[in-house]
């Protein structure tokens, strides 16, 4: 028995092995389910306590400021200390929302989240489903938290809550369609669907280089796109603080506001890390071809900090377009997507196709 | 795992939720205040009626996404078998874009895609 960080696979199916030798199949699949589902719990909370006290700390730099300082060694402890105090606030139920609803949104919001990290690759063997169709299933399910800020906005039965709500409905399933299509780009170049095998075809190459200059288009769209569905950064017109005091959930308190802002941070994960597998990579090592000595000590980093630190850079990016970028105007917004981004989408996929058919990819 | 264990993470997720809302409805205070349960808007008492019909706009788009959204289940697949299928997809997919391409360009003109 082998243990490595480099290849996750043995170690499951060890795992499994052992399982199924002490207890029946179906304990055995029960037991794993529950470890699986607290790796994931506690994965989810550390990256979301870790992105609200990146985000502050980028931010004060950008700022020329310090940011969080007193909680903690550098105020790492800032955000749990947050955390412990929204945990301790009342929960004010409003006197005319449609309750059902209202408890509801939270709920749909983290579902949905949670449902599509289930489908990311973190290292070799390292993913709790590997489906055939993994990218239209994250671009499917991610869509899903739209519902619950609809919902969130709705029943509150606060103006601010309705305007934002209304705002983030047009805004996201604007931009879901150039998240799409330039996720499309780079099917067409690799062939398939599947998370791994997208991966293990970029084992001499990442699809951005790879992909002459029409990956490089996509990535680009991509970044503003998923930047705008996440609803952040110069496309936070959902819960814009100098006119909508805080858009969507304006009415909610407490733990449930909680919800919806790790939320936020948990969708930015997720886009960003999607674009670290399908344009950066994965978990692929960074290589050049002929040089064997450079690859072979590329090789030595573990694949799962790879993909942590592609999809950090990716966020850090997210954040860079938050603090620096001035706010849309909602028609500017729209006219940016349906004018811009979803002919040049359009086009791009139409000189990706010919570029795969003439074999001009690297 | 197979794909049946996303039940999993749809339990995890409502889990998660649902275990901290009950934890604050046991940590949290509790006062109740008629002032408190107002609707939010500046501090005085909401005016008129909330749910009411809203800007056609938001409507258009949404057709319109809706079009695109359609055209992109045909696209996902043709993008998977693109490479063995070769030339053949290729013009067939330049034909479906024309179409799909006039179709944005008449909503455009039409002004479905201008913001009032």
């Amino acid at each position: 028995m082998n243990f490595s960080i480099y290849d996750f696979t043995s170690f499951n199916q060890w795992i499994d092995q052992f399982l199924r030798s002490v207890m029946s199949p179906f304990w055995a699949i029960a037991v794993e389910m529950v470890i699986i589902g607290l790796a994931i719990l506690l994965f989810y909370a550390l990256v979301g306590l870790f992105l609200v006290y990146a985000e502050r700390k980028v931010c004060a730099f950008m700022q020329n400021r310090v940011g969080p300082n007193r909680v903690g060694p550098y105020g790492f402890f800032q955000t749990i200390a947050d955390f412990i105090k929204l945990m301790l606030k009342e929960l004010i139920t409003i006197k005319n929302a449609d309750q059902l609803l209202f408890n509801l949104a939270p709920f749909i919001i983290i579902i949905a989240s949670f449902m599509a990290i289930a489908a990311i690759p973190f290292a070799k063997g390292l993913h709790a489903i590997d489906f055939d169709i993994g990218i239209l299933y994250v671009i499917a399910v991610s869509s899903l938290g739209v519902v619950g800020i609809l919902l969130a906005g709705w029943s509150s039965n606060s103006k601010y809550s309705l305007i934002g709500a209304m705002r983030s409905g047009a805004q996201i399933i604007s931009y879901e369609l150039s998240v799409g299509l330039s996720l499309l780009t780079i099917i067409i170049l690799a062939g398939t669907m599947q998370f791994s095998a997208i991966v293990e075809g970029q084992a001499n190459g990442w699809f951005i280089f790879k992909g002459h200059i029409p990956a490089f288009i996509a990535f680009v769209v991509f970044l503003i796109s998923s930047t705008a569905e996440t609803n952040r950064g110069p496309f936070d017109l959902a819960e814009a603080e100098s006119e909508l005091t805080a858009g969507f959930h304006t009415e909610y308190s407490g733990i449930k506001f909680a919800f919806f802002f790790l939320a936020e941070y948990m969708n930015m994960f997720i886009v960003a890390s999607i674009a670290a597998t399908v344009f950066l990579g994965g978990w692929m090592a960074f290589h050049v071809s002929g040089w064997n000595g450079f690859n072979h000590i590329m090789d030595f980093i573990p694949p799962f900090v790879w993909y942590i630190g592609k999809t950090f850079f990716v966020i850090w990016i997210m954040m860079w377009f938050k603090w620096t970028f001035p706010r849309l105007r909602i028609d500017q917004l729209l006219t940016l997507e349906w004018k811009y981004l979803l002919p040049i989408n359009l086009v791009n996929i139409l000189i990706m196709a010919f570029v795969v058919l003439m074999g001009w990819h690297f | 795992m197979s794909a049946e264990s996303l039940i999993l993470f749809f339990i995890v997720g409502a889990f998660l939720v649902g275990f901290a809302l009950v934890f604050a409805h046991y940590v949290a205070p509790n006062s109740t205040n008629p002032q408190k349960a107002e609707a939010y808007e500046c501090g005085i008492p909401t005016e008129g009626l909330t749910w009411l019909q809203f800007n056609v706009g938001y409507y258009l788009f949404a057709i319109v996404f809706l079009i695109f959204d359609v055209e992109s289940v045909f696209i996902f697949p043709w993008a998977v078998v693109m490479k063995e299928l070769g030339m053949i997809a290729f013009v067939e997919i330049v034909i479906f874009f024309f179409v799909l391409g006039l179709g944005l360009l008449y909503a455009w003109k039409k002004g479905a895609l201008k913001w009032e």
